[in-house]
């Protein structure tokens, strides 16, 4: 009993992550939302300015209210957003949000220490998620968006919230993604993966070529 | 400091961002390296340092050679990169993409200490395309003594749009 109860749930989880993805890379048809509470993760120095410089091109006012999400190690992406909210005029300027949150990995940190440090980040990127329930997640490259979108992932299995996760790979990624664009093209998790050159596509035919951002 | 003096000056804007890159300050700092921008016609040698421990030496050039000078951080580095007629500076897509749209000449340098050494696939790219020099720590010396920027290709910006657009498109906003 117990083990037929158990292949029917495991069967359920499959049917509904197999149905998620598939639904993932469609788009979206209900699209009577005026409207869409975008997150935004933000990484160090050169992500940042990509992220700012495709914000600075999209409609305010459709994505709000926005939250960004920094490092908690890293002071100046946060500052440079606020920076750029300041400069926008009122509208749709409404509710937005600055957080920060733990990191998973540190640049030169060491893949088995990523470990302990990752659980961490994923217990506090949970504790955020669940406040923010965002219908859209833009991200671009850090480390930090791995427990967001995987938490993304699994509440639009579980039907907590359906966001649609956009990652656009850095420019400075010319031959291979990195380690968070490789997962979320393995994994699926991503409903469209951006890259800015050419031959990235070629190796990965998923994803899509929208040339430089920068 | 009289105006006339300023016309002669020709500045290297040395950069290694918000980490630090002794080995780029070192080889920088070194007799050859700065003998070869002498020789290139260059005046002032600023280096922006981060958090390295190397400290280069400072001179004032009373001897004919190059004016030294360093600093940790500032917030004014698009101000260095303006004033400058050349710019060294670490493989970050930051200081690249910044100094690439002033239009600056630009040799790269890549950090080869770094665990995930994805930084040279950017610079070794944007050098194929000609729009800067890319170089390693050892290499520096030979790149600045070879240096033509008459080779140069200025870069075009890139452009968010098409982007913007899909993601749009996929969420059922408008299109135009």
């Amino acid at each position: 009993m117990a083990v037929s109860v158990s292949i029917f749930l495991v069967t359920l989880l499959v049917v509904r992550i197999v149905y998620v993805i598939s639904q993932s890379s469609k788009p979206n048809r209900n699209s009577s939302q005026k409207h869409l509470s975008t997150l935004v993760v933000l990484g160090s120095g050169g992500h940042t300015a990509e992220m700012i410089n495709l914000l600075s091109v999209m409609q305010k006012d459709w994505y709000a209210p926005r939250y960004y999400i920094a490092a908690a190690t890293d002071n100046m992406s946060l500052q440079k957003a606020r920076v750029f909210e300041d400069i926008l005029d009122d509208k749709g300027a409404d509710g937005t949000q600055f957080m920060q949150i733990y990191r998973s990995r540190e640049v030169g940190q060491s893949y088995i220490t990523s470990v302990g440090t990752t659980l961490l980040a994923l217990g506090h990127a949970l504790w955020l998620m669940v406040k923010i329930r965002p219908h859209v997640i833009l991200c671009n490259g850090p480390g930090t968006c791995i427990p967001i979108c995987a938490i993304a992932f699994i509440f639009k299995v579980l039907g907590i919230r359906w966001s649609y996760i956009f990652y656009v790979e850095s420019i400075a990624r010319v031959k291979r993604l990195s380690l968070s664009g490789l997962l979320l093209y393995k994994l699926h998790m991503a409903d469209q993966l951006f890259v800015q050159w050419p031959q990235l596509q070629k190796q990965y035919p998923r994803a899509r070529y929208v040339g430089r951002l920068m | 400091m009289d105006d006339k003096h300023d016309e002669y000056k020709r500045i290297v804007f040395v950069t290694v961002g918000t980490t630090s890159f002794d080995s780029l300050v070192k080889t920088v700092d070194s007799k050859q390296v700065k003998e070869a921008l002498s020789a290139k016609g260059y005046t002032h040698l600023v280096i922006q340092m981060g958090r390295g421990s190397y400290i280069p030496k400072k001179s004032s050039g009373e001897d004919g050679s190059l004016v030294v000078d360093y600093f940790t951080f500032s917030s004014s580095i698009a101000d260095y990169l303006r004033s400058a007629s050349l710019v060294i500076s670490h493989a970050g897509s930051g200081s690249i993409f910044e100094t690439l749209r002033l239009a600056k000449p630009l040799i790269v340098v890549v950090n080869e200490d770094l665990m995930d050494n994805h930084q040279s696939e950017l610079a070794e790219e944007l050098a194929e395309r000609k729009h800067l020099f890319c170089a390693r720590p050892q290499t520096l010396c030979e790149v600045i003594k070879s240096l033509n920027l008459d080779i140069i290709v200025p870069y075009e910006p890139g452009d968010a749009n098409p982007v913007a657009k899909l993601i749009n498109k996929h969420l059922g906003f408008p299109v135009d």
